[in-house]
């Protein structure tokens, strides 16, 4: 375990060798109790460049809860090091006052009391008052804004306008470059479509067409800011076809590349960068290793494992920046580059307080002209809930459990497996659950609930390969989501076991027998990456139940034993 | 409803052949020991060094039945410095021998690429034989996995 002594020694370093480090701010204004518009967005003058960072929105434009994991465990050489620290642990890393604005922010301690008090987080409106209050602070020249994609996919709205709602606001924040993940999942012509409208530069310098082998995407691109030459690498998702449906973008072959970043990186020194920036949706631990191998990168905005960080995480030199998800925070990045390098750097995540920050008034607008048709049935009650209801965590979530007793009844299975994706807003106790909040939870192109006869030895196949996506001790090897959810089973987890052992004590929970490598299962699940799987859609299959159990209380999981 | 084990699998295409292949012992499944002998027989006996061969895989296959696999090899391609093959094996495939590229200085360079069949996760191996006798060797694991439950 990495403590905080030999971290802020780990900063000072870097900070000795490239000047001011911000080390110490964080936790005087962590430490306040009340925050004003002003603390949030008051910046000192630093530098002359400034990279703006966004990414893992999930199409969420308004104000939500967002619950930040409990667990988020590392393994191998990454074990207790951010982002695998959370709670109180993660508080007194960071020197944060338990309690506090920041507390809530950015750990899941006390937070349904601390919801109630700081309120929701995020809306697409307020981070355009930080942008542009960014923007004119720092010099509009001087700025970059860059989106690290899963940004088109995630609500009822996105998902009916198959991405639309999402390109029309976000351009009005006039991005200047952005990558991908789950915007592939509209299928390769649609994204094509979308690409080819948008007024900026869609980066992937790791899609290929999968049948020449060669670029798909525009790889990187150089810009001028305040005569600061700034290359934008573009790094998509790597394991996109793999975590989704392959069938839906046949022709586009990702992967990590880390050959591929080496070359751009030197083409884009070659062609006189005074700065590389890494547009990153590898994920935190694959980032981390990425900057410890190739040479040359100063900066990682790094996304899709939904960490926020409050500092840099500094690796040979190289900045990885973890910017959250939901639109909950931004990272504002201000470089000081002269004589063709970076000589020192001032870094802010700045949480998006709903109720602190001032909404652009005309961003409202434009997300009210998106979301009018739908406005109706996304209000519409379907149910209440007494309980928290969140999915962010290794292992289970409320609202996963939600999901899978609603499979195992509605589908009348004996077992049921909720995918364990890291988007998914919150609900607090009190809450009625609308169309829009179940929405926020599955929606998605694939929704088809499925049910089939599974053995228990296939069941046990299937998890111990979730298990190692996870926690394959070679971040190149690990996919980024959280474990699989099950319902209607327990078992236990050694994550630090290899392929094939970590899981045993399987367990159907309704008999309290051991699961029968031989014999079948009724299993239900949803979102396979199958072609023409069937079922109805995941959200009608959740509606049903909930006509029958409008009133949800949820008892914490206790069905996974977890060994780490 | 009717559905086939195939089509209501959650977890991918691949998983399918994944679970038949994978996880069920094949008689003819050839073992790290066998692509050993193979390594062996195709230098001559002698232990191969790393260095001058890159061999390059993806870390996790998109497709397993299909999985892109380049190699290239340090060399002047002229005079003494000359690549006479290269071997690349797939040490957890029924049969592991995948493919033997040869060279001459005609070539220009030492380079090749060919899809290959991947039955499980596995190590992808390639030995490249140098016209002066030394051997240099490249290691890569590539996983086959069921996917589906990332992001």
């Amino acid at each position: 375990m990495l403590t905080r002594r030999d971290f802020l020694m780990a900063t000072a370093a870097l900070s000795a060798i490239t000047g001011p480090a911000l080390v110490g701010n964080w936790s005087r204004a962590a430490a306040q109790q009340a925050l004003t518009e002003e603390d949030l967005l008051a910046t000192k003058d630093f530098g002359n460049v400034t990279l703006v960072h966004i990414t893992d929105i999930h199409a969420q434009m308004k104000p939500l809860y967002f619950r930040e994991p409990s667990i988020n465990l590392g393994v191998g050489e990454v074990k207790g090091k951010p982002p695998h620290v959370t709670g109180a642990d993660f508080l007194k890393l960071y020197n944060i006052e338990p309690g506090s604005p920041h507390a809530y922010a950015l750990t899941s301690e006390d937070f349904v009391a601390l919801a109630n008090t700081y309120g929701k987080m995020g809306g697409l409106d307020r981070v355009s008052t930080v942008i542009k209050r960014i923007r004119a602070d720092r010099g509009d020249d001087n700025v970059l804004l860059l989106d690290g994609g899963d940004t088109w996919q995630g609500s009822y709205t996105a998902q009916q306008t198959a991405g639309q709602d999402m390109v029309e606001v976000m351009n009005a924040l006039q991005p200047d470059a952005m990558t991908g993940h789950w915007e592939f999942t509209y299928g390769a012509d649609r994204v094509k479509e979308l690409v080819e409208s948008l007024p900026f530069s869609f980066l992937g310098g790791n899609i290929y067409d999968a049948e020449w082998n060669e670029p798909a995407f525009e790889a990187w691109k150089m810009y001028d800011k305040g005569g600061v030459k700034v290359a934008v690498i573009g790094q998509a998702f790597p394991y996109t076809p793999i975590a989704n449906p392959r069938w839906m973008f046949p022709n586009w072959s990702f992967g990590i590349r880390e050959e591929d970043v080496v070359k751009n990186v030197e083409e884009a020194r070659s062609e006189g960068a005074d700065v590389v920036v890494l547009l990153s949706h590898n994920g935190f631990d694959v980032d981390r290793k990425l900057a410890s191998r190739v040479q040359g990168i100063d900066v990682i905005l790094t996304g899709h494992t939904h960490d926020a960080l409050p500092e840099p995480v500094i690796v040979d030199g190289t900045l990885v920046i973890a910017s959250g998800s939901n639109a909950k925070f931004v990272s504002q990045v201000d470089l000081d580059v002269r004589d063709g390098k970076v000589q020192g750097y001032q870094y802010r995540l700045i949480p998006i307080f709903s109720d602190v920050i001032t909404p652009d008034a005309e961003m409202t607008a434009l997300i009210d002209k998106v979301r009018a048709p739908y406005e109706k049935e996304l209000g519409r009650v379907i149910g209440h809930t007494s309980s928290l209801l969140y999915r962010r965590g290794n292992f289970n979530g409320t609202f996963d459990d939600l999901f899978c007793q609603a499979l195992l009844e509605e589908r009348e299975a004996d077992i049921s497996l909720s995918p364990g994706f890291r988007w998914g807003t919150s609900l607090v106790p009190g809450q009625d659950i609308t169309v829009e909040d179940l929405h926020n939870a599955c929606a998605m192109t694939y929704p088809s609930a499925y049910r089939s006869m599974m053995s228990g030895k296939m069941l046990k196949d299937i998890i111990e390969d979730v298990a190692d996506n996870l926690f394959n001790t070679d971040p190149y090897y690990q996919q980024g989501g959280d474990m699989v959810r099950i319902g209607g089973m327990g078992y236990t987890i050694d994550v630090n076991a290899a392929m094939g052992s970590r899981i045993s004590g399987m367990t159907l929970l309704k008999t309290g027998e051991a699961i029968d490598p031989a014999r079948e299962y009724a299993v239900a699940g949803w979102a396979s990456v199958n072609e023409a799987t069937e079922g109805p859609a995941i959200w009608d299959v959740v509606e049903g139940y909930l006509a029958k159990h409008p009133e949800v209380a949820i008892e914490e999981n206790r069905s996974v034993v977890v060994k780490a | 409803m009717t559905m086939t084990r195939r089509q209501a699998l959650g977890f991918g295409a691949a998983a399918a052949a994944f679970a038949v292949t994978g996880f069920r012992a094949l008689p003819a499944m050839a073992s790290a020991e066998d692509a050993d002998k193979m390594v062996m027989d195709f230098t001559g006996g002698k232990a191969p060094e790393s260095g001058k061969i890159m061999l390059n895989t993806p870390e996790i296959a998109e497709n397993g039945n299909t999985v892109p696999v380049s190699v290239e090899v340090e060399s002047a391609m002229e005079g003494d410095d000359l690549v006479d093959s290269v071997l690349i094996l797939a040490d957890g495939n029924p049969n592991p021998a995948v493919a033997t590229f040869h060279f001459t200085a005609m070539s220009g360079s030492a380079a090749a690429t060919t899809r290959i069949r991947l039955a499980k996760t596995q190590n992808v191996i390639a030995v490249a034989k140098m016209k002066d006798g030394s051997v240099y060797m490249d290691k890569k694991q590539v996983k086959v996995t069921i996917g589906g439950c990332g992001g």
